[in-house]
């Protein structure tokens, strides 16, 4: 196992540190939230073609999202969220005057989540509106934690640079699930496995495209090589941010972030964590090395604590 | 306004499909807000990182008692050396029962036992699990000979090789829990991971003290005592240290279960060490003290463990940090002299 | 759209890539408007009123498309004197006759002739055309009247300068003076500023160069006005000239995956296959007669007789012959409406004793619900296919009658039947699209247990039917016997061929062969064919529904994507496309274009227009039919070959639509003492009580405008969604929209429960507080709107109160669709009572408003 400092972060090729020769270009998502229409249609693609099983019925009150987040049984995931501020120059049409801003924005997300289920989430002027929608999905990180901390080998990278849990091997551990910086992978009640979203593995091996991106009507979820993928990418933020929404950013493009960029990223209008993302993630086992550091600095001392106990009682002679 | 045109010889000037502008065409004129708010939001509130699916007692159980188990071998060892064959027993005893103990714990929380053989399917070091797996697989064994060597009294060279091979993994077994929890995205235990290791080490150690005190008799407790003070002085110096450079993040070890849990763990390894220390020699003195002390472990194992169940479950410890290190960032970047290069980021 | 039909919002996005500008029109800022560049929220039911301010601000500031407008459309036609506009008349048109409801449109005539529409109430004319004399003429009740007219030959008087006071121009420009801004943003909510951007924008977006298009669904039909909805929107994009041409039109977004089929090929009452109209029991009324009545003179319509032939022979085979007057006789005739609303008064009456439902869940989606389910526990027998057992299927053992105690199952004398139902994966078949596109659809996998085809059912049910009535001599069961009913079946279950019926329903020629256009159509009996409009669907024996060529492999219009009626054609009226002279009228919205050198139309798609006809064509005296249409006639089904503005013929509620209020409605007419549409269906019943509305005492106790609507997560009545989990789970319960000002006014709180209650019952929802919906300032006063999606029901996977139990039957006069989209109610804090106190609650607010069985009926 390579432990080396530039196989945990930094920019790099997943497959080729996973250990293929020549892998073909590595796959991924580019989904771009300004035209997500949120129409759900990728989660059902996804549940349909992994036969992932129903997830509770459960009304949420979060716009909407009655599916909350990512996790073993929800492998792609709206976020909606609606807010007071202008999207671009569009006009909205709503005539707020007389909303307690700052009461809705108390009911916003700095408190617990029980009262924080309410829309909309962000203050702002009474005749502004928008409603942001975006499809989440697991970032196949160029550094994943789940995978680097999985000590089963259930999880591996496969040729295409993906990310991918391999049931029949999970134990169900749990050790992936706090590791990933981004709350995607998850244990599933019934089995105790861990699962998510396998970048559609089955379907890349045949050629064919992610369930998802296949039902994305918009193009909302773009596939392809990364490469290109992120080549669009840049073009297209900066033809909205030139027609004036100034908003839109990348999000997990950067071969140069905390994770060494994403496998799957986003456009998207506002900050990251307004839709459930870290803004600044960093794959846990960057600093591994710098733990097990510690961890055999802090051996050392126990051995010599016990040392000491011993040649203290010897010295000291107390009963 | 539209700009493709449909002529006699067919489509000209049409851009790709994906590129439709939103909110552009016309309307009002938008202002955007300036970007980068630094008030703190979230998705209504919900986490952003999963939280671990551990279960308490399982999970807590299983760092208590591998802190216990690594510990105690040390002291079987020393124990066997400057023969005190009383503490050696119970040593020896605590180090099995602990290390035996801590892989049921493991099982449970997997389910079913046969998944635990999964754990020696591989070898990784960028897994403390795996590390941890393998070194429990050789530590049980060594620690299981060496205890029924020692209470049987059969295989005596058998049994002074596994107490010293045990008490040569016993720091490692100590340890490792640390970098296995600190090797998640779970801000109170990541970011506390220069210091976790020491928090953990000395917990092991009160709690082997501890044990030591409880069930030698006093004539052989004292390299027990030594190691239980060593260990309640490494734990509350080495956490108050974690806790004051963890900032707003460390508010979960001091607020709520967890806090109460890691107060219970101060207070008690206080009165547990200020009993032994106070009354040494006293047999029920030391026993009543050992027992403080296995608890003060216990609760503050269980207190790292809500620390970051609870640290995880709140955005806003995972938000403002992250938040914070992009501004830092940012304005070293910018060049700005007076900031201090960022302190978490490597 | 996004919401409804998110597959083609695609394409919406497309026109967006290119630089298209979205304007949503809804009352609620929904899925669509987050993706719009201006979101104009308006009062629901006003949109007659909104359009009606972009027609005015169109004639007042010139903004039409003078050329199209003077040789495509009827606006220089001038007009009987007879003629009295809503303008003279505070309201209505002239013609009205109060007693019983209906319009005699005589004077909506033509001067100095008379046309026949090209779709609708065609019926209206029959005594007159038949008899050639005025003899009754009434308009309200399109499927059982005549009316007078002039001989169909005479010339129609034109003012090509647009001038003459009585020209359909110079009416328009009267009729709408004074849809205002200042009137509109009192009327809709919408404010005058966002109302003039919206004109400015289309307006600019229209012309020579450039073309706007209307795209509108349900949100604009299910009104007591829907049909005039959709004549505003005609009628503003003749004048902007957006009709015929790439980019332009006024499309209808269809519902139920090939709704569209099942109007083409109907399950209609009143249509026949293409749209040939449905005989009316008149006495004595044979081919000839049925079709001097129907038919127009002019354009394609005037062959309606081959069309008619054909059909009937595609039916009768053999048995039909000039001899037996092609088995005329055998159809059925109409003595009025025989909409389902109807249906279900006469099941109440007890004249109607057994239902089919093949695919239908009214006890949740039709208006009413409850006396949907009060009909069908008065009926001797019921026969439910579907899926799964529906509300529809066990009102009888839980619908919400039985907990209220209104009906004891043991009292039921309805024996149900229920057969499972084979899905579109299960069975060959082809859908037909909003754009009229036919797709065929492969089977996938065989039915599952008993669960059989719809075709399989009908068809062995036929042949029973008919075994068992083989040899019989009474009359009546000659149009069964003497049936075609041989189609070829497959596998071992007997499945009929689905390619059979296509097959006929493309139809063939005297020597058997496939049949390529309906022009071919004859007469005399010589070619066989099931639906006109579809002839050409089987060319060549080939199933030109199943192509699939891709986009880039042809050009633009991709005309050899599945097939099109009619004739292939992707946008109607396309000779409008191009000028008077046959040039497009601009190089950069070119579609077709008369190629002089080869004398004939050609372009990207399929001329919807005699390929040969030259623009230089002028019809010689006495022609009749296709010959008849000038080369200036783009609209070749029109009696007159042009857009109407003003409509003579066809519709039962005038020819200019008008705004007028809801039928339950807080708020009061403020452009005529008229409140209501005059000859609105309404069906008084104890169970279907309507609510005063306007100045009405009484009407402050309905306050809030209710309104119904979709989820993308879920389908209609719930039958395709609510009983599956990956669906359920995504919307798992009914709730109901209010903004937060509402909110605060009735202590709303979010996620909480709320009832919502009508005249006709009461519902509780869980609520979603949220600013899309936002007040509005009508007449001075903040209103408030109420949303709730339609789709629950009491069965399933996921459940909760059906909406329709709110909704009364109140219908557009022409379609007869219900008006579930503009309603009042009031809402509160809370779940709504259960058992008998869920009626009395209903009652008590019935008392409070005064309401008796008169209100809400006045003309
Ligand atoms: N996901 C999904 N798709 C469907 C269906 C489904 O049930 N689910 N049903 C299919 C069927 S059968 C049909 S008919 C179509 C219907 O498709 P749509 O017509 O799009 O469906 P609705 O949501 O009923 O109504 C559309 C909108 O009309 C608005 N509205 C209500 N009253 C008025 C009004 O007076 N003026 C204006 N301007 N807007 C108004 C409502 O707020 C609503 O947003 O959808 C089809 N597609
Ligand atoms: N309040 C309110 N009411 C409305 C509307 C509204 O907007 N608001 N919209 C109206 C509109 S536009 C519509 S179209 C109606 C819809 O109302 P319905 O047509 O009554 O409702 P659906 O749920 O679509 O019922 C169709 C049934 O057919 C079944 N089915 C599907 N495929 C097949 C098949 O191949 N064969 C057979 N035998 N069965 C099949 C389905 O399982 C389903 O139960 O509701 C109307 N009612
Ligand atoms: S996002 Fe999480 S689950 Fe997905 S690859 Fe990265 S670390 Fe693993
Ligand atoms: S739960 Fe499964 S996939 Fe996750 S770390 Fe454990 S073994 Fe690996
Ligand atoms: S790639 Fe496949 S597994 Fe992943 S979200 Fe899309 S459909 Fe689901
Ligand atoms: S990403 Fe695509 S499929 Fe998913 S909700 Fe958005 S538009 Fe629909
Ligand atoms: S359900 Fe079918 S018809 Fe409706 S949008 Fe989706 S693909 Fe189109
Ligand atoms: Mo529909």
């Amino acid at each position: 196992m390579a432990t080396n400092s530039h196989a945990l972060y930094g920019e790099a090729d997943p497959a080729t540190l996973g250990g293929y020769d020549e892998p073909p270009p590595r796959m991924g998502f580019f989904t771009d939230t300004s035209v997500c229409i949120g129409c759900k249609a990728c989660e059902v693609a996804c549940k349909e073609w992994n036969a992932i099983p129903e997830d509770g019925l459960v009304f949420t009150g979060m716009s909407y999202d009655n599916s909350e987040g990512l996790g073993a049984d929800t492998w792609r995931h709206v976020a909606f969220i609606e807010q007071r501020k202008p999207l671009a120059m569009q006009d909205p049409g709503v005539q707020h005057e007389d909303v307690d801003v700052l009461a809705l924005a108390s009911q916003g997300s700095g408190t617990p989540p029980e009262q924080a289920r309410i829309t909309p989430t962000t203050p702002g002027e009474p005749g502004q509106m928008r409603w942001l929608m975006a499809s989440d999905v697991c970032k196949h990180c160029t550094h994943a934690a789940c995978l680097d901390v999985c000590p089963t080998g259930s999880l591996f990278r496969t040729e295409f640079g993906t990310v991918v849990v391999q049931e029949d091997i999970c134990n169900g551990c749990g050790y992936c699930i706090p590791a990933c910086p981004y709350g995607v992978i998850d244990q599933r009640q019934e089995d105790g496995r861990a699962w998510k979203c396998t970048l559609c593995y089955d379907r890349l091996s045949g050629g064919m495209e992610p369930a998802c991106a296949k039902a994305c009507p918009t193009d909302s979820i773009q596939f392809g090589p990364l490469d290109e993928l992120r080549e669009r990418a840049r073009g297209r933020v900066d033809q909205l941010v030139e027609a004036g929404e100034t908003g839109a950013r990348l999000y997990g493009e950067d071969p140069h972030d905390g994770v060494g960029g994403d496998g799957a990223f986003f456009l998207l209008m506002d900050e990251p964590e307004v839709y459930g993302f870290p803004p600044d993630p960093v794959v846990t086992t960057r600093d591994l090395p710098a733990m097990w550091r510690c961890v055999g600095a802090a051996a050392l001392t126990l051995a010599a604590t016990a040392a000491a106990s011993f040649a203290g009682a010897m010295f000291g002679r107390r009963p | 306004m539209s700009d493709s045109e449909v002529t006699r010889q067919g489509l000209r000037g049409t851009r790709p499909d994906r590129e439709a502008l939103i909110g552009v065409a016309a309307g009002r004129d938008g202002e955007q807000p300036p970007g980068g708010d630094t008030e703190f939001t979230s998705y209504y509130g919900r986490p952003v990182i999963n939280s671990p699916v551990w279960e308490s007692p399982d999970i807590p159980g299983y760092l208590f008692l591998g802190g216990l188990a690594g510990a105690a071998s040390l002291l079987a060892s020393g124990a066997d050396l400057t023969r005190r064959p009383e503490l050696a027993r119970v040593a020896k005893a605590g180090a099995f029962g602990g290390a035996a103990l801590s892989v049921a714990a493991l099982v449970h929380d997997l389910g079913k036992p046969g998944r635990f053989l999964n754990m020696l399917r591989v070898f990784k070091v960028t897994s403390p699990m795996s590390v941890g797996s393998w070194l429990l697989a050789g530590f049980t064994p060594l620690a299981g000979i060496s205890t029924v060597s020692a209470w049987t009294g059969r295989a005596p060279r058998w049994g002074a090789t596994a107490t010293a091979g045990a008490a040569a993994l016993g720091p490692a077994v100590a340890a490792y829990t640390a970098a296995l929890v600190s090797d998640t995205a779970v801000p109170a235990w990541h970011d506390g991971y220069r210091e976790m290791p020491f928090v953990f080490v000395g917990s092991g150690a009160t709690a082997a003290g501890g044990l030591g005190l409880l069930a030698a008799p006093a004539a052989q407790a004292a390299p027990a005592r030594n190691m239980a003070t060593f260990g309640v002085a490494t734990e509350l110096t080495s956490g108050q240290w974690m806790e004051h450079r963890l900032g707003m993040v460390a508010e979960p070890y001091s607020s709520g279960r967890s806090g109460r849990y890691m107060r219970a763990g101060k207070v008690l390894s206080v009165v547990g060490l200020a009993g032994a220390l106070l009354g040494r020699g006293n047999r029920l003195v030391n026993a009543l003290s050992g027992a403080t002390l296995l608890a003060a472990s216990a609760a503050t194992r269980w207190g790292v463990f809500h620390a970051g169940t609870a640290s995880a479950d709140d955005p806003k410890y995972t938000v403002v940090p992250q938040r914070e290190r992009l501004r830092r960032g940012e304005q070293a970047r910018s060049g700005d002299a007076h900031t201090a290069p960022p302190d978490r980021t490597h | 759209m996004a919401e409804c039909h998110p597959v083609g919002f695609q394409w919406v996005m497309e026109a967006k890539a290119r630089g298209a500008t979205l304007i949503h029109v809804d009352p609620r800022f929904t899925r669509t408007s987050a993706l719009a560049d201006i979101h104009v929220p308006l009062r629901v039911g006003s949109d007659i009123a909104f359009i009606g301010g972009i027609i005015n601000h169109v004639l007042q500031n010139e903004k039409y498309f003078r050329e199209y407008l003077v040789t495509y459309t009827n606006a220089p036609t001038v007009l009987t004197e007879d003629y009295a506009d809503t303008e003279d008349l505070d309201g209505v048109f002239s013609g009205l006759d109060p007693e019983s409801r209906i319009y005699d449109f005589h004077t909506w005539q033509y001067e100095g002739t008379e046309v026949q529409a090209a779709s609708g109430k065609r019926d209206k004319e029959y005594s007159d055309r038949v008899q050639g004399s005025s003899g009754v003429r009434q308009a309200g009740r399109g499927e059982a009247h005549g009316s007078g007219g002039a001989e169909v030959t005479a010339q129609i008087t034109n003012d090509e300068t647009l001038e003459h006071p009585r020209c359909v121009f110079q009416v328009l420009k009267r009729h709408y003076a004074r849809y205002t801004p200042e009137v509109i943003e009192e009327i809709c909510g919408v404010p005058q500023e966002t109302f003039l951007r919206v004109c400015e924008l289309l307006t600019s977006n229209s012309g020579r160069d450039r073309t706007s298009a209307f795209v509108y669904s349900v949100g604009w039909t299910q009104h007591t006005v829907g049909v005039q909805y959709i004549r505003s929107a005609a009628i503003l994009q003749s004048l902007l000239g957006n009709i015929g041409r790439p980019g332009g039109g006024v499309l209808a977004l269809r519902g139920h995956a090939s709704i569209q089929g099942s109007t083409d090929i109907p399950t209609l009452f009143n249509l026949l296959p293409g749209y040939i109209p449905m005989p009316h029991a008149h006495s004595n009324e044979d081919l000839d007669a049925f079709i001097t009545a129907e038919a127009t003179r002019k354009g394609y319509w005037a062959e309606m007789r081959a069309y008619m032939v054909s059909l009937l022979k595609a039916w009768w085979g053999s048995a039909a012959t000039p001899e037996t007057d092609f088995c005329f006789d055998y159809l059925p005739r109409l003595t009025g409406s025989h909409s389902t609303y109807e249906t279900v008064q006469s099941q109440l009456d007890g004249e109607c004793k057994g239902y089919f439902l093949m695919g239908e869940n009214p006890a949740v989606g039709s208006a009413n619900a409850k006396m949907q389910r009060l009909g069908m526990a008065n009926l001797d027998w019921l026969v439910v296919r579907d899926f799964s057992l529906t509300e529809s299927a066990t009102w009888w053992k839980d619908g919400p009658e039985i907990a209220t105690g209104e009906l004891h199952t043991e009292d039921i004398g309805t024996e149900v039947f229920f057969l499972p139902a084979a899905a579109h994966t299960e069975k060959d078949g082809s859908f037909t699209n909003t754009q009229r596109l036919l797709q065929w659809h492969h089977q996938a996998v065989e039915p599952a247990g008993d669960a059989r085809s719809d075709l399989w059912f009908t068809y062995h049910l036929g042949r029973r039917i008919r075994h068992k009535l083989a040899g019989s001599i009474d009359e009546r069961d000659f149009p069964i016997l003497d049936l075609t009913w041989d189609y070829p079946t497959k596998g071992e279950i007997d499945e009929p061929e689905a390619e059979s019926v296509l097959a006929e329903i493309n139809g063939w020629g005297a020597d058997g062969n496939p049949l390529t256009n309906y022009e071919q159509l004859n007469a005399d009996g010589s070619t066989v064919c099931g639906c006109w409009i579809y002839c050409g669907v089987y060319t060549d024996g080939v199933n030109q529904a199943a192509r699939r060529k891709p986009q880039v492999q042809q050009n633009w219009v991709a005309t050899e994507w599945g097939w099109a009626w009619p004739a292939n054609r992707r946008i109607l009226y396309n000779r409008a496309s191009a000028d008077p002279e046959g040039n497009p009228w601009s190089e950069r919205k070119a579609l077709i274009w008369w190629d002089a050198e080869k004398a004939q139309w050609s372009g990207h798609d399929i001329p919807d227009y005699d390929k040969s006809k030259s623009p230089h064509y002028r019809p010689p005296d006495g022609a009749q039919g296709a010959e008849a249409l000038s080369g200036l006639d783009p609209f070749i089904m029109q009696a007159d070959g042009k857009a109407w503005l003003f409509v003579p013929a066809g519709l039962t509620d005038g020819p200019l639509p008008t705004h007028y209020e809801p039928q339950d409605s807080p708020v009061s007419n403020l452009l005529y003492t008229q409140q209501r549409n005059p000859v609105r269906q309404i069906q008084p019943h104890p169970n279907n009580r309507y609510q005063p509305s306007g100045e009405d005492p009484g009407t402050e106790v309905y306050p809030y405008v209710l309104t119904s609507y979709r989820l993308t997560e879920h389908h209609t009545a719930g039958g395709m969604s609510r009983w599956l989990p990956y669906l359920s789970e995504l919307q798992p319960e009914l709730f109901c929209e209010v903004s937060p000002e509402l909110a605060a006014e009735r202590n709303l709180e979010h996620l909480g429960w709320a009832t919502v209650v009508t005249a006709r019952g009461a519902i509780e929802a869980r609520l979603l507080v949220t600013e899309r919906m936002t007040p509005m300032t009508i007449q001075g006063r903040r209103t408030h709107h109420v949303g709730i999606p339609y789709h629950w029901g009491p069965n399933g996977y996921s459940t909760g109160d059906s909406f329709n139990d709110l909704s009364s039957i109140s219908l557009d006069p022409n379609s007869h669709i219900q008006e579930v989209k503009a309603l009042s109610c009031d809402i509160r804090p809370g779940r709504r009572p259960v058992g008998a106190d869920r009626a009395r609650l209903v009652h008590e607010y019935q008392q409070r408003a005064g309401i008796t069985e008169r209100t809400g009926t006045e003309v």
